[in-house]
């Protein structure tokens, strides 16, 4: 079933960690196997910052080589970007198995990229100057906590509770997705996509690469895909609801903007709310409802609709 | 059991074409007779005897549990502030009762309903009134998808705009939207009435077996074999009385809806239930 939700405060900023944890925990009961959040903090600067995992948490109960080889996979990550011309500026141990590494570089990343993940057991989870993605196994709460997302303060996120039904429940299979080599563009999905397989072998002859065998990451790839040659987000997503078959409405994250995007069936949900401040939208309006004290007016977007706000 | 008839008032309005027996016919609409429905074992309110609760704190099976209670208690008349959009609220209620929810309701609220009054000051999310049977349900603002699905009968009122598959599979009763209805709207619609005010999405009717389907605004395309069909003056002066029960108004005028009937026989009921048919073979 999966949940999902989206929000944008509009010319300002706010604890954003605490209102999608709030927004996801209500939405639990679409997808209790794991949870992810993108975060889109408000302060601005030349660095990024790069969120990655060197092994699945479930690798952890396999013994106690995994310890050693979560060491050795972080230093070979260490100076494999030491060896690109990378300076990291700082280094945090955010769980046993996921980093966030805040560097500086002004090359080609996506050669940085593949040169990191080409370390066995190592996913670039995501990298941008405003974004950061957090996924992992367990509730909102659960998550939130291990990586002490409260207090996060940012102008907008997308986040998604998983109910694993075309792949593992592993962090790999976790939403979102960040659409790479694309700094700070992520997704979240809700649905199923038919000719997933279709789209799959015709975005890897072109060079993009997938990390899972998750329908909803073609979405991110697809995005990427049609940003790399030249469309804007509106037209990209507009493009993806007719070329995406299958049931789907799925959001979209850049680093000043949300979007929606709903199949031309309308056959999964979207609760939508609309201020001159804020913008929230989610699967269910328990979701919405649980960051707003007061009574709101909320509405359902129509087949194929295509929304996109600025922050 | 109404008359079999083929002269029925009914067919006036173009509602019943074929020839209806047995069973399965659900009892013919009539402009002027009085709705009067009863259900055994209901449980004798009193309308007078008012009663108010905040759900805002409450579980969803407390709330719906507490509706009851406050009805066995002879309360007909119950207000519930702050549903705060939770789902599963109001339903299965079998019985005679004005409900009011001062707040909007989650998924699935207000099914398989037969009987009471519901009135809804906010939204209602996928599903509202799924299967409901008789009564009235009032929305002041919008709805999601799938609304009124497999509706048999009473008046599902939103005064909004509601989503997609709005009357899926309807059997019976009235569904009025106030604004907008999503895309297969009416999809294998096979009795009852429904009216939509302002603009239909695609796929209107697509593969509806029987019943009608009134719209004010435009249709962006009709289903597989629905059809315009002409209204009639006693369908407009139904519209009329219909529409004024809830303070609407077509807006061009009854007489400018855009009529919508099944323009094929796609169906071919059986006289008798399944239950019975296995006995009889």
């Amino acid at each position: 079933m999966c949940g999902i939700a989206g929000l944008i405060h509009r010319g300002n900023s706010a604890d954003i960690g605490s209102q999608m944890t709030s927004m996801l925990q209500a939405l639990k009961h679409r997808g209790p196997d794991s949870t992810g959040f993108a975060l889109y903090g408000s302060g601005k600067n030349q660095d990024y910052v790069m969120r990655f995992k060197v092994a699945e948490q479930e690798d952890l109960a396999t013994g106690f080589d995994i310890q050693h080889a979560i060491k050795d996979r972080q230093a070979t990550v260490d100076s494999r970007l030491e060896e690109m011309g990378v300076s990291i500026t700082s280094k945090e141990q955010a769980t046993e198995y996921a980093l966030r590494y805040r560097i500086a570089f002004d090359g080609d990343l996506k050669r940085v990229i593949d040169y990191v993940e080409d370390v066995d057991g190592v996913e670039v989870l995501s990298i941008g100057h405003a974004l950061e993605l957090i996924k992992d196994l367990g509730d909102a709460t659960v998550v939130s906590n291990q990586y002490s997302l409260s207090g996060f303060d940012g102008t907008h996120a997308i986040g998604h509770t998983r109910m694993a039904t075309e792949s593992d429940v592993d962090i790999r299979s976790a939403h979102p997705y960040w659409a790479y080599p694309f700094n700070d563009v992520s997704v979240v999905h809700n649905g199923q996509l038919t000719n997933y397989w279709t789209n799959r072998r015709d975005l890897e002859r072109r060079g993009h690469r997938f990390m899972s065998d998750c329908d909803s990451e073609l979405i991110a790839v697809y995005i990427a895909n049609r940003i790399e040659r030249g469309d804007d987000l509106h037209t990209a997503m507009s493009r993806s609801v007719d070329e995406l078959d299958g049931v789907f409405t799925y959001l979209v994250a850049t680093a000043d903007s949300l979007g929606m995007a709903k199949d031309v069936m309308a056959a999964k949900p979207m609760v939508l709310y609309e201020s001159d401040d804020l913008i929230a939208l989610a699967s269910e309006e328990v979701a919405i409802r649980s960051i707003f004290p007061h009574e709101i007016d909320t509405f359902d977007p129509y087949e194929g609709e295509v929304r996109v706000w600025q922050s | 059991m109404a008359e079999l008839n083929t002269d029925h008032e009914s067919h006036k309005l173009g509602m019943h074409t074929e020839q209806l027996s047995g069973r399965t016919q659900q009892v013919f609409f009539s402009p002027s007779a009085d709705e009067n429905f009863t259900y055994p074992y209901a449980i004798d309110v009193d309308f007078a005897k008012e009663a108010e609760f905040d759900a805002a704190a409450m579980e969803i099976s407390d709330i719906n549990l507490k509706i009851r209670e406050l009805m066995k208690e002879g309360h007909g008349t119950i207000t519930i502030k702050n549903p705060s959009a939770k789902h599963s609220l109001g339903v299965g209620i079998l019985n005679r009762l004005n409900l009011k929810f001062e707040g909007s309701l989650g998924y699935f609220g207000c099914g398989l309903v037969d009987g009471p009054n519901i009135h809804i000051t906010g939204r209602v999310g996928w599903s509202c009134a799924e299967n409901m049977m008789s009564g009235t349900i009032v929305i002041e603002k919008n709805a999601g998808s799938t609304f009124g699905a497999a509706m048999r009968g009473g008046d599902l009122v939103c005064k909004g705009d509601v989503g997609s598959r709005t009357g899926i599979d309807q059997k019976g009763g009235t569904i009025i939207v106030g604004g907008r209805a999503g895309a297969f709207s009416g999809f294998m619609m096979q009795r009852g009435r429904m009216i939509i005010l302002g603009d239909a999405g695609k796929n209107l009717g697509d593969s509806m077996y029987d019943g009608t389907i009134y719209v004010g605004g435009k249709i962006e395309d009709l289903g597989v074999d629905a059809v315009e069909g002409e209204i009639n003056d006693v369908e407009a002066q139904w519209l009329e009385t219909k529409l004024a029960l809830y303070g609407m108004k077509a807006p061009n005028g009854v007489k400018n809806l855009t009529k919508i009937v099944a323009g094929k026989q796609l169906w071919n009921y059986d006289n008798l239930e399944p239950s019975e048919k296995k006995l009889v073979l």
